[in-house]
């Protein structure tokens, strides 16, 4: 057991807040009142700027090669009106939906801001998905307008055509001597005329702010709907759980595609009006480091897989950097294992807070908090105010046994919970039974309250904690000329916890073959994204189907974890 | 030698590069630039290991070792003798 921070944190006694707990603490800190104007673009931005912060740094940002940039708070909402201006001359109103497809630059974190200060939906993606992946989330939304970089081109104009709703691509880097082609338009930050004073959409607490896209088990990926009031939960479980303040120097690793990147990486700081840091480059542990003690990184929110990965680097090169600036450390995106926490309770001085949420939580649920006791590899207690528990899989009835294994379920009362999926009100009340919402994760709860997580519900694979659906993976590998049958499944790792291998069956006319095999991960890398590559792919004469003809895909996870098969009485025989 | 490197510079331009305009040399980074990600890499593994009928051992095939063309020949190198 590690007790953390022997200073005051903003929390202050779990206990008391716990006893005592309203959301209006934040509405109050936030002077928001019910029936009010809520935008989460004002309050990340102009707000800062009224309480006399404007000439505060808002963002560091270091891009590759030693691009170095900064940004003050005056400087972003100018940034965020610039380009809610331009979105507002093109016709983009309310509820329309504008796709940031972008890597980790200034542009994308201004634009967050200029979708919503106009009153329209900010739909993020990760940069890294490719063409498919791209098509089917810019599909389901119906998105207007999208916000990109000359390098991702190519990708938009391959799915264009089969996108009649698709009427503006706004490229954020043109180079005036190329041609743009039909439906592209460019926009510079630098070469536009700040825009001053700027009319913000009056969006009111329910009004849509964020589309997200996760992946479920089985269908297309699903886009989680979430309000301005979400402000209310991000702000304060910055201000508890990451335990933010005025001084801090803070960084989020997490890119803005996922919910991490904007929840924790753009609303929660700049609604408190902390600097930040970006950095947009490829993982290196001496790179990592080196930002931290230039930048005096004070607190750092990152992710199982790259702390696993900074263990594997080995810990004769932190000798090489000061990092006596970090304060505090916290996880998300993964289970984070109890090997990393003593680590970096060793090498810092202080453990990483494991931090439990999704996509479709939009803030943090379950949470170590600074102050409390840690038991490593344990997710923490609930955040004040949420009600959660474990459920019997069966009865859906909470579990009040102590340790007993169920899945996590949660009263959807809180102000980040999702308004609903895009489109797809079917699979939303799917997510509730008896009142709970299901998270889709199973663990135990013990004698003290804290949560012990076990796994996933489903068959959805976490790798490096971006979830991949099999389903998915499984409908691309269909399309593949040479590929009969397929099954997709998690297969353990080292650093990512889980990766995707694939199980195949070939049509007549092809040979299985180390090539063949090459050809497969690179069209699905292209397709949908690298994370959804398989990492193995193994060729099989027929896969173990039930005698219905369904794919036991089980059977094929069983096997990869070394676990018993368990019932096998439906199994096809020959 | 430089059959090698073309081969792999060449491999790696079509199957990671999308941008057109951006000039990737011999020793352009590519894992710390960003221009191939970690999961990405294990494709390039099998890539190396088919095309040259070799065997690269998991630890040392690493993101420094992968970090740039001629970062990339010397480990093809080792594994040719």
């Amino acid at each position: 057991m590690i007790q953390t921070m022997t200073t005051a944190s903003n929390i202050g006694s779990y206990e008391e807040r716990q006893k005592n707990f309203n959301w209006s603490v934040a509405e109050k800190e936030l002077e928001y009142r019910k029936g009010d104007i809520i935008n989460i673009g004002w309050y990340c931005s102009d707000r800062i700027c009224l309480q006399g912060k404007g000439n505060k740094t808002a963002l560091h940002y270091e891009g590759f090669g030693g691009v170095e940039k900064k940004y003050t708070f005056n400087g972003v909402r100018l940034a965020g009106n610039t380009t809610g201006a331009f979105l507002r001359d093109l016709g983009i109103k309310d509820e329309d939906r504008v796709c940031l497809f972008m890597d980790r630059i200034p542009e994308l974190y201004f634009s967050f801001l200029g979708v919503l200060k106009i009153g329209a939906i900010v739909q993020p993606l990760f940069s890294a998905f490719g063409d498919e992946s791209l098509f089917v989330r810019l599909d389901n939304a119906g998105t207007r307008a999208i916000i990109t970089q000359r390098k991702h081109l190519p990708k938009v104009r391959k799915i264009i055509d089969r996108l009649p709703s698709l009427e503006f691509i706004i490229i954020v880097d043109h180079h005036y001597s190329k041609e743009l082609e039909t439906r592209e338009v460019a926009f510079s930050l630098e070469d536009s005329e700040p825009v001053e004073n700027f009319e913000i959409f009056p969006t009111r607490a329910e009004s849509p702010s964020v589309l997200h896209y996760t992946s479920g088990t089985t269908g297309q990926p699903k886009g989680v709907r979430h309000v301005h009031y979400s402000l209310i939960s991000q702000y304060l479980t910055t201000k508890w759980v990451l335990d933010l303040r005025d001084d801090d120097i803070y960084w989020c690793t997490a890119d803005p595609g996922w919910v991490t990147g904007t929840s924790y990486g753009i609303i929660g700081p700049w609604s408190l009006g902390v600097t930040q840091c970006v950095l947009d480059t490829g993982f290196s542990a001496q790179a990592w480091y080196r930002f931290i003690e230039k930048y005096r990184i004070t607190m750092w929110y990152s992710a199982p897989t790259a702390i696993r990965s900074l263990m594997k680097a080995g810990d004769e090169i932190i000798k090489d950097f000061d990092l006596s600036s970090l304060r505090h450390l916290a996880s998300v995106g993964e289970p984070l294992n109890s090997e990393a926490v003593i680590w970096s309770e060793r090498i810092f001085g202080k453990p990483f807070l494991d931090t439990f949420w999704q996509t479709e939580t939009g803030s943090i649920m379950i949470t170590n908090f600074p102050g409390m006791k840690v038991k490593p590899g344990s997710m923490g207690k609930l955040f004040p105010g949420i009600t959660g528990a474990v459920l019997d899989p069966q009865t859906f009835e909470p579990i009040n046994e102590p340790g007993k294994i169920g899945l996590i379920a949660f009263r959807p009362d809180w102000p980040a919970m999702m308004r609903g999926y895009w489109n797809n009100d079917e699979k939303f009340r799917e997510k509730f039974v008896n009142g709970w919402y299901l998270s889709g994760d199973r663990s135990g709860i013990d004698n003290e309250g804290y949560y012990w997580f076990t796994g996933r519900d489903d068959d959805v694979i976490n790798t490096g904690g971006h979830l991949v659906s099999p389903f998915e993976v499984e409908s691309a590998l269909l399309e593949h000329p040479a590929v009969g049958e397929s099954a997709v499944v998690a297969k353990p790792d080292e650093v990512n916890m889980e990766v995707v291998k694939a199980f195949v069956t070939l049509k007549p006319g092809f040979t299985a073959s180390s090539d063949l095999e090459l050809e497969i991960m690179n069209y699905i890398r292209k397709r949908l994204s690298p994370m959804a590559m398989p990492q193995e792919i193994e060729y099989m004469d027929k896969l173990p189907k039930t005698r219905s003809g369904k794919i036991m895909r089980r059977l094929l996870h069983a096997r990869e974890w070394g676990e018993e098969t368990g019932d096998i009485s439906t199994l096809e025989n020959d | 030698m430089e059959d090698i490197k073309d081969i792999i510079l060449q491999y790696v331009i079509k199957e990671y590069i999308d941008d057109e305009d951006e000039k990737i040399t011999y020793d352009t980074p590519l894992i710390s630039s960003g221009h191939v990600d970690s999961f990405s890499m294990v494709s390039l593994l099998v890539f190396l290991e088919n095309k040259f009928k070799i065997k690269i051992p998991p630890s040392k095939a690493t993101p420094e070792a992968f970090d740039s063309v001629n970062r990339i020949v010397a480990l093809v190198n080792e594994y040719m003798k």
